[in-house]
């Protein structure tokens, strides 16, 4: 196996070019279809990594305490993330409640428990073997990761309540908000390509 | 000015599709794996034509069920109501709520339809091996994948709609038979993006680029 660890082919039109040293903050584009291949951002680590911690303990707070309720006659009726995906699995709809713990619980929390390794490693300059492994999920988790996309589904169904009841914004629902902020903002400081671009080859 | 524009593949080289590094594998017996991440090397994704069409098939039938079924189901006092993906979005209008109902209609009536017309459209061209327009094409593929997840919204809205409205003397919510096709086709045409290969648009592209 011969290594070409001076070479970049870029991942969306396969074109081959010699890596280059970028500036600071610089970005290594392809040249034939614009693929933003590898960038270089000093500090990003740290940055990433205080992200993502604080990231943590909004995450656990949204998960903890309740994120909206509904005051209709006097009557209060709450309900947590974990309780909306419990209602769902009790009329039957186990796919669709599977689906969304999976996009909004099971995948944000991988997404930042393995950005949190991979980010601590880096900072302390090692590369254990499972750093492969845990780059390649890191891949594979992001894009079901739909943090976002809750947000707007939970502002279109509380206008939608708006109109007949009494809408109680929780804690975490502000918690929420918070924490997707944070993921996009240590995401963007960690993109698995770079990381990559930075590894060099093996002996 | 011409430049010489040469792909990994036409050196026989191999890019590792999960980690980049870039090999020229010795031995030619057996799986090829990344000397760096271990994982399966190939010049392109296998089947990838054939798979994407696959998951876009299916999407596309599920997604008739998606739109006729009923999405949620209301029982109140006055009577049982059911609500597809459409009659949402007219409700949030009629309501006045028209600039959600612009976002709603977004992300669940355009977008879903967009993205395996988008798909097909990618899918067809690259098996006519068309050299035409590439960077377009390259760039609607970036688009699909960048804007699918935004379908899942009405998923959401049923969640929370059910979690919260089960006020059993006054109203109830439950999440129709429309919500699953509903999920299954976002998840299929994910899937389906995931599996097209984006190098296939450039590999008939004469690689010579002035």
């Amino acid at each position: 196996m011969t290594q070409r660890s001076h070479l970049i082919a870029c991942h969306e039109c396969d074109l081959l070019q010699l890596k280059i040293v970028l500036p600071m903050g610089g970005t290594a584009r392809c040249r034939r279809c614009g693929a933003s291949l590898y960038r270089h951002k000093p500090g990003s680590v740290q940055r990433g990594l205080a992200y993502a911690l604080a990231g943590l303990v909004l995450f656990i707070i949204a998960n903890l305490f309740p994120i909206v309720g509904l005051a209709v006659q006097g009557e209060r009726h709450d309900t947590t993330l974990y309780g909306a995906v419990q209602a769902l699995w009790l009329q039957n709809m186990e796919a669709v409640a599977a689906l969304v713990s999976a996009t909004t619980m099971l995948m944000p929390a991988l997404d930042l428990g393995i950005m949190i390794y991979v980010l601590l490693a880096l900072h302390l300059g090692r590369t254990p073997p499972v750093l492969y492994s845990l780059l390649h999920a890191l891949q594979s988790v992001r894009p079901w990761s739909m943090v976002e996309v809750f947000m707007l589904g939970l502002l279109v169904s509380l206008v939608k309540l708006m109109h007949f009841a009494t809408v109680i914004p929780g804690i975490a629902l502000w918690a929420f908000g918070g924490f997707i902020l944070l993921l996009i903002a240590a995401a963007e400081a960690l993109n698995p390509r770079d990381v990559w671009a930075q590894l060099g080859g093996v002996q | 000015m011409t430049v010489a524009m040469i792909t990994a593949a036409r050196c026989g080289l191999y890019a590792c599709r999960v980690c980049g590094l870039v090999s020229r594998p010795t031995q030619a017996m057996g799986t090829l794996t990344c000397a760096r991440c271990s994982n399966a090397l190939y010049m392109r994704a296998p089947d990838s034509i054939g798979r994407t069409w696959a998951f876009l098939i299916a999407a596309c039938i599920l997604y008739v069920p998606a739109n006729v079924l009923p999405v949620m189901e209301t029982g109140s006092l006055f009577g049982a109501q059911t609500d597809t993906i459409m009659s949402g979005v007219v409700y949030l209008w009629t309501s006045g709520s028209w600039p959600l109902a612009v976002v709603v209609f977004f992300a669940s009536v355009t977008v879903p339809l967009l993205k395996m017309l988008a798909l097909a459209f990618l899918l067809i061209t690259v098996q006519r091996r068309s050299a035409r327009h590439p960077h377009q094409r390259a760039r609607l593929y970036r688009l699909v994948e960048y804007v699918g997840r935004w379908s899942m919204l009405d998923i959401y809205v049923v969640t929370i709609l059910t979690a919260l409205v089960q006020i059993q003397s006054l109203a109830t919510i439950r999440a129709g038979p429309g919500a699953m096709a509903f999920g299954a086709v976002v998840v299929l045409t994910m899937f389906a993006a995931m599996a097209f290969d984006p190098r296939l648009i450039w590999d008939p592209v004469k690689e010579q680029y002035g």
